[in-house]
């Protein structure tokens, strides 16, 4: 709560001493062909909806465009402003999850929801050092399950062990500057401070949070475009 | 009248050991034991040990009315693990009533009461550990019930109650080890459940072979001519050994195996005869990254980590001990009795247990050819705890022959009661 006011102040000590803001955005490609995907049956849960399902670790787009990946400044501590914000919500359809990758802020409210006329455990399984495990059993028309991370993490793991296919990603920010991209490859940061940053990219697959895709960057007000290319391997 | 007769006889049961049917229900339990293996072998190859989040209850219901439509993907095969493990429990509690016989009544009241007070202790003061509590009042009512049952059985014969009390203690810590780990939610404790099913299958077949009517006939058989005095025994000196130090590495492949499976990561190499082409596989973190990146998990694991990799190849080097081990004693088994002092029943438990132990190697290099598909990788563990027992039963037999040896040489009366015959053991 303290560091959140702290934030505020300074960003309106730096509206009113004219520090400006701006966005970065940009579009991400893959060179390379990815494995194939997996598909696997869901009959052991006959109220899963769809009985096939399908693994999509690499989602391209047109031209290579490359979905799912989590663009963030990096080194950046301290300025979360996850309390106040809006809620992000995971939702169980099908027995997927979707969607499959979220970024969020420490300290915001993931809402587990499931839309499924089947049981779901939901399992929140944290790397080493990461944020609290969970497990916790969700009915249908269940009401929605909050989860609130308290430390920064990679990909941190959803999973269900009902339906051992189901998994998704969550990375956690102790700031608000990331995004994820879109079918299209897309993704936009808004309200970049002025200033030099690190911009990373990680994947589960092409970019792993141990070593990221980075780029030196300055903002200076108004837009900046930068483009990224991932490599399948 | 035959309603008092039939009574009389229940009230009054003969001899443990003169009993056939203690060594039957000790085989029952043993092979419910083995059932429940494999079940617990799915849960984990289905990563489904955590798809019921509660315990005892399963999603909020009592776990014997769990109403059956509910039993969907990971949920059967948690399930149903919970309910075999309480039919092994009670058979478990029986088991340990009757190789006990009637002494044993004072102490299973004991302990059953202590387990229902300290289950009723802990829902009162510590409602956290609300989920031991129902456990413990649980499974403190069984025993307390068995305590109570009015059957005069004799004791078994040593070591019989011991084992059994052991296997007694086995079931509960199991039971309370497999509970843990779902409301602790801590792989860790997995591993220790693991390890500790098997070694619970382990002294289940060593009471089924010790009450066997088998164990006390085959006595001759089982040993084969003593040297004359003062010729070492050559052969029956090397092989217990080997027995035992095969079965020793076997304990250690067990833990190891058991790691690999609980840190839910998938398979951290995915060939076999070569790991990730190679002889010896590089784990640089650049190699590890490469290995997380070029494989598409189907269920969500933790990424492969240079430890994993290291784990696999010391399971694979060990796996080769074994097999050398088995192969050692089975060449040892097959050389003539004369000179081996091994009978042909032994002999043709070691080629079982080398067949067992092909099947085990076989089974392995499937599980990672089929990339580590439920029923294979089930199967890998269900053979391991077959070897495992295998091997405990050839050193218990192996150790007994050499105490007949050593005894029938200082003309000394056999362990277990029996006595040296004349035929083979005379000195």
């Amino acid at each position: 709560m303290k560091k959140s006011c702290l934030f505020i102040v300074v960003a309106a000590l730096s509206v009113a001493t004219g520090t400006r803001a701006g966005d970065i955005s940009g579009t991400i490609t893959l060179k390379g062909t990815p494995p194939a995907e997996k598909s696997f049956e869901k009959s052991s849960d006959p109220k899963c909806g769809s009985a096939k399902g399908s693994t999509h670790h690499y989602v391209v787009g047109a031209n290579g465009a490359l979905a799912n990946c989590v663009v963030s400044l990096k080194g950046l501590s301290g300025k979360s402003t996850g309390a106040s914000a809006a809620p992000a919500v995971l939702d169980q359809k099908e027995c997927e999850y979707s969607p499959v990758i979220l970024a969020v802020q420490t300290g915001q409210k993931v809402m587990v929801k499931n839309s499924d006329p089947t049981l779901h455990n939901v399992h929140i399984v944290p790397g080493p050092g990461g944020n609290d495990e969970k497990n916790m059993a969700q009915g249908p028309n269940a009401p929605e399950l909050p989860y609130t991370p308290t430390k920064a993490e990679n990909f941190l793991m959803f999973k269900c062990d009902v339906h051992n296919w189901m998994y998704a990603w969550v990375s956690v920010f102790d700031h608000p500057y990331f995004a994820v991209t879109d079918k299209d490859g897309k993704y936009t940061i808004k309200g970049v401070p002025d200033g030099k940053y690190t911009l990373a990219v990680t994947h589960r697959k092409a970019a792993p949070a141990a070593t990221p895709v980075t780029k030196e960057v300055e903002v200076k007000g108004g837009n900046i475009t930068e483009d990224f290319t991932l490599e399948a391997k | 009248m035959a309603v008092k007769g039939t009574a009389a006889l229940f009230l009054h049961m003969p001899s443990p050991q003169s009993n056939t049917w203690l060594h039957r229900f000790a085989c029952l339990t043993a092979a419910a034991t083995l059932v429940l293996i494999g079940i617990g072998g799915l849960v984990t190859s289905h990563e489904a040990g955590m798809a019921v989040p509660d315990w005892p209850n399963s999603y909020g219901y009592n776990m014997f009315l769990f109403p059956v439509s509910k039993w969907v993907g990971g949920i059967f095969y948690e399930h149903s693990h919970r309910l075999v493990a309480t039919v092994v429990g009670v058979l478990v509690v029986a088991l340990t009533r009757w190789l006990g016989g009637t002494p044993s009544r004072g102490p299973l009241a004991a302990i059953g009461l202590s387990e229902f007070v300290a289950g009723l202790a802990l829902l009162r003061w510590l409602p956290e550990w609300k989920a031991a509590g129902y456990f413990l009042n649980g499974i403190g009512a069984v025993v307390l019930l068995a305590a109570l049952a009015w059957v005069r059985i004799e004791p078994a014969r040593r070591p019989l109650p011991q084992l059994g009390w052991v296997a007694f203690a086995l079931v509960q810590i199991q039971g309370l080890l497999g509970g843990l780990r779902v409301v602790l939610v801590r792989d860790e404790i997995g591993i220790f459940h693991g390890v500790l099913a098997q070694l619970f299958f382990v002294t289940l077949s060593a009471i089924a072979l010790l009450s066997s009517g088998w164990w006390e006939k085959s006595r001759q058989t089982l040993i084969g001519p003593v040297p004359p005095p003062g010729e070492p025994q050559r052969a029956s000196g090397i092989l217990p050994w080997v027995l035992v130090g095969t079965t020793a590495l076997m304990i250690v492949q067990l833990v190891l195996g058991a790691t690999m499976r609980h840190e839910h990561a998938g398979l951290a190499i995915s060939d076999f005869p070569l790991a990730h082409g190679k002889l010896w596989p590089a784990m640089d973190q650049a190699s590890i990254e490469l290995y997380n990146q070029q494989r598409t998990e189907v269920v969500g694991v933790h990424a492969i980590t240079a430890f994993q990799v290291r784990l696999q190849m010391v399971h694979r080097i060990v796996a080769l001990l074994i097999v050398v081990g088995v192969a050692a004693s089975a060449w040892l088994a097959l050389k003539k009795p004369g000179s081996t002092g091994v009978s042909p029943a032994r002999t043709r438990l070691t080629m079982f247990w080398a067949g067992l132990v092909l099947a085990q190697a076989l089974l392995g290099a499937a599980t990672i050819w089929t990339n580590k598909a439920a029923d294979v990788a089930t199967a890998h563990v269900l053979v391991g705890a077959l070897s495992l027992a295998t091997g405990a039963s050839l050193c218990i037999i192996a150790c007994r022959n050499l105490t007949f040896a050593r005894r029938t040489a200082d003309s000394l009366e056999a362990p277990f009661g029996a006595r040296p015959s004349a035929t083979g053991l005379k000195s």
